[in-house]
């Protein structure tokens, strides 16, 4: 029964080619239109670390109070921590693992003396930082504790910088020239670069085309007075000059996450931050209210914006494009289906029951909901190709499209068609058969 | 043209009618807010800077060896007399970031020391005696600074100068009433800084939304950056070499010292180039929504010619039957498009409604603006025209129904 129906579908609709034309264009259209959009949208609103994010968690503490605002900040207290919290909250040490990190781009002199120094982007972090976000290691591993300590100058180098500097082979051990000074290689990673870049997106928005391409030690990187590179937010003009004058200053420029791994463990760190915000009001620092946060990755990567406003503001209007879409191919459906009232009547007078007809006209919006959607494949895919042409690269080149994207086309193509041809399919079944037949 | 009869006739199509109208209602709903979107990025797209555009290029110079302030000073001493040496080049400045950079320094901006809410805030420029000339700005009151007025500064030196240039914007904003020029503001310290010029227009060195409020409103401080990791080279070309120039310069600069970074990708940016990037989401936001808008009305309009196509096939026999009955060609046609307007017209009521919810969820949850009803407006008109439109064809070959076919069997 199911080919015949298939039969009389494909008949109906080559009856009327021009209106099987226009409802399969604007499945297509409308399918394509949502699946771009949304192909970018789960590149920016992934999880950049499913199976752990919701074990790490930023600290805030409110340093600057309301001074340091805006009208427009809602009470948010500032987005990355000065170096004097930074480091009390590293010696604090209360989380099962945590990293004060910031961001730096060192030169790299060759030892070629004939090429030119290359600028590079890395983060200085402390010695969890490697297990905490399970960054992948290809050659060696992270740097001990004792490095962290004796601000040893040892160095994590990215893949890509690996390869361009040795050549892709194992560097551990060797030495790299970075501002004039030789660091050891302790680990390569194997090509780690999260996107958004989560645990640093004060200074990258979260979104960025530069690379990571040097881990190395926090305390070393400041004694060495490697600079920091990205946003530096101060409430008040630091009082001594020099890299040294910002980190005695109440500017903020370092990012920190720390893991938590249970409940207990969060409500105790957050004890903790209120017991130490208390500790420095206490002592005359602060004049204003705890208004501490310590949220987990996916709050917090919320609460800075990571995705673009513009990502969703077009998924929303290409979706309502998907509504337009069904709302015509109903309007449609509905017209041809009446149409037929006369051959319903027959196949009803001959004794097909209600389910019979409705089976019928599902099947047939469902084959156009099925050539709609393999238009939308086609349109779907040219769609994500040309993001590029449209997007910024740093966000266009992170969609990209896989079956599960194609699959969901055709699924969506299919189901929303079926269901916008349930009214009209609704409609058929109640043709009165009896008034069908007198009229003719 | 009585409208009596085409209700009627609609109230036997009430599904049909419904979802016309219904469709009609989202697409002007989308439709308007889609055309604010694109005329908000247009217009963010086509600000303009206030500096020579055409002729502008800038260098992103990193060392390649750690100086001293005062050694990185003179260095970029040198390198602006190199780059002024050069045929194809007018002038060169050196500053901390440039007009759309897209970020850079900016300070909150009070009129007493000890005012806790600042008044604005402010893009900070750095720039020497060169930096007005070299960026073209239009010096509107007062003077430009004098070389011996320009201090180095290094790494987090933390001073306000005591003279600045600002922006109309920012003179306006702080002193309302014109009169600007020698009066004092601060910036985030005690000491203040006083007002000695005023040029016509300097864009910030951001592009973002928070900064909307602020628009136009930067400051120039008499300084040289000499930052240990680098400085922006702006340099003006001479009219119709701006190509030549920006490959003579990195070339003339690494000449000169080794020891530095030009990034062979974008190192040397033309001020086209940068616009470019500036604007690249707002562009591309309304590129999308221009496609969106486009497949939204043709996908519309042809819903319309299809669903009246059929209607008019449905009522061939009841069109025969009125033109036997005397009904002309005008009276068929102007039936048809009648019906279309009422059910545009009702669809339009939906419709607005719809636009003005979608904006209100769009300014709740991005801080877009309010609709303008203008937008509102023109989305009804260009409704009506596409319905008219759209209808127009079928309703023609109605009319042109035989009076004959009312004789026919449906």
């Amino acid at each position: 029964m199911l080919g015949y129906y298939v039969d009389l579908a494909v008949r109906s609709l080559k009856r009327s080619p021009g209106l099987t034309l226009l409802m399969v264009l604007a499945i297509g259209f409308g399918v394509a239109a949502s699946m771009t959009t949304y192909s970018v949208f789960r590149a920016v609103s992934g999880d950049p670390i499913p199976w752990k994010s919701s074990q790490l968690f930023v600290p805030q503490i409110d340093i600057w109070g309301p001074k340091g605002r805006l009208d427009g900040d809602n009470g948010e207290p500032p987005d990355a921590m000065d170096y004097t919290d930074a480091v009390a909250l590293m010696r604090a040490h209360r989380a099962k693992y945590q990293s004060a990190l910031y961001r730096i781009s060192p030169s790299i002199v060759p030892p070629d003396p004939s090429k030119h120094p290359v600028s590079v982007g890395g983060h200085a972090v402390y010695s969890e930082f490697f297990a905490m976000l399970d960054a992948p290691f290809k050659y060696g591993s992270g740097w001990s504790a004792d490095s962290d300590e004796q601000r040893a100058a040892v160095v994590v180098l990215n893949s890509k910088l690996n390869q361009k500097l040795f050549a892709g082979a194992n560097s551990v051990g060797k030495t790299v020239d970075i501002d004039g000074k030789d660091y050891r290689v302790v680990g390569v990673l194997d090509n780690w670069n999260p996107k958004p870049e989560f645990y640093d997106v004060v200074n990258t928005g979260g979104f960025t085309t530069d690379q990571e391409d040097v881990f190395i030690p926090f305390q070393r990187a400041i004694d060495v007075g490697m600079t920091n590179d990205g946003n530096t937010n101060c409430s008040e003009i630091p009082k001594e000059s020099g890299f040294v004058g910002l980190q005695k200053s109440s500017c903020v420029w370092i990012a920190y996450m720390a893991e938590l791994d249970d409940k207990a463990a969060v409500a105790a760190y957050k004890d903790y931050l209120d017991g130490y915000f208390r500790d420095q009001k206490q002592a005359g620092r602060f004049n204003w209210p705890l208004n501490n946060r310590l949220r987990d990755l996916p709050a917090w990567l919320d609460s800075q914006h990571v995705v673009p406003s513009d990502t969703k503001i077009s998924l929303v209007v290409a979706l309502g494009l998907l509504v337009v879409c069904l709302v015509n191919t109903a309007g449609l459906l509905l017209a041809k289906f009446l149409r037929r009232s006369s051959e319903i009547g027959v196949r009803r007078a001959l004794g097909a029951p209600r389910l019979a007809i409705y089976t019928q006209f599902l099947i047939e919006a469902g084959i156009v909901g099925l050539t709609g959607g393999l238009l939308g494949l086609f349109l779907t895919w040219a769609g994500v190709i040309s993001v590029g042409w449209v997007l910024p690269k740093e966000i266009a080149t992170l969609a990209h499209v896989n079956l599960s994207l194609l699959v969901l086309t055709l699924l969506v193509a299919v189901i929303a068609t079926m269901l916008a041809g349930i009214y009209p399919t609704f409609r058929a079944s109640r043709v009165q058969p009896a008034l069908q037949l007198k009229s003719n | 043209m009585q409208i009596h009869p085409i209700l009627a006739a609609l109230r036997r199509h009430k599904a049909g009618t419904l979802l016309i109208a219904l469709q009609i209602a989202l697409t002007l709903a989308i439709v308007c807010n889609a055309l604010f979107i694109i005329h908000q990025r247009l217009a963010h797209i086509s600000e303009p800077t206030g500096v020579d555009e055409p002729n502008l290029f800038v260098i992103e110079n990193l060392w390649g060896e750690q100086y001293s302030t005062e050694e990185a000073a003179a260095k970029v001493q040198q390198d602006l007399a190199t780059l002024r040496q050069l045929a194809g080049v007018a002038d060169a400045t050196q500053s901390n970031s440039y007009p759309l950079r897209g970020g850079g320094w900016d300070n909150f901006i009070t009129m007493k020391p000890d005012q806790i809410s600042p008044t604005t805030d402010s893009s900070i420029y750095l720039g020497d005696e060169h930096f007005l000339r070299t960026l073209g700005v239009k010096l509107i009151a007062g003077r430009d600074f004098h070389a011996d007025e320009v201090q180095n500064m290094g790494l987090r030196q933390n001073f306000v100068p005591p003279v600045t240039i600002v922006s109309k914007a920012l003179a306006d904003k702080l002193y309302p009433n014109g009169d600007a020029l020698g009066k004092p503001f601060y910036s985030m310290s005690d000491k203040p800084t006083t007002i000695i010029g005023i040029v016509d227009r300097l864009h910030r060195s951001d592009v973002s939304t928070w900064s909307v409020p602020f628009a136009n409103e930067s400051l120039v401080w008499p300084v040289r950056d000499a930052q240990p990791w680098g400085v922006f080279y702006i340099v003006r070309a001479r009219p119709g070499q701006l190509d030549a120039a920006m490959r003579e310069a990195p070339k003339a600069l690494y000449a000169e010292n080794r020891m530095r970074m030009i990034s062979p990708k974008d190192g040397v940016q033309s001020f086209a180039q940068i616009r470019h990037l500036a604007f690249e989401s707002d562009r591309g936001m309304a590129v999308l929504m221009s496609i969106i808008c486009l497949v939204l009305l043709a996908i519309t309009g042809a819903g319309i010619v299809g669903l009246t196509s059929f209607w008019v096939g449905q009522r061939r026999r009841q069109i025969g039957v009125r033109r036997a009955l005397g009904a002309t060609h005008r009276d068929i046609l102007h039936y048809f498009l009648t019906e279309n307007l009422l059910i545009s017209l009702a669809g339009i009521a939906m419709g607005i409604f719809l636009a003005f919810g979608l904006n209100l969820w769009l300014v709740k949850q991005f801080s877009s603006q309010l609709l303008p009803l203008v937008y509102v407006l023109g989305g009804v008109v260009l409704l009506i025209l596409l319905g008219q439109g759209a209808v127009f064809a079928p309703a023609l070959r109605a009319s042109r129904v035989s009076p004959v076919e009312a004789t026919r069997p449906a």
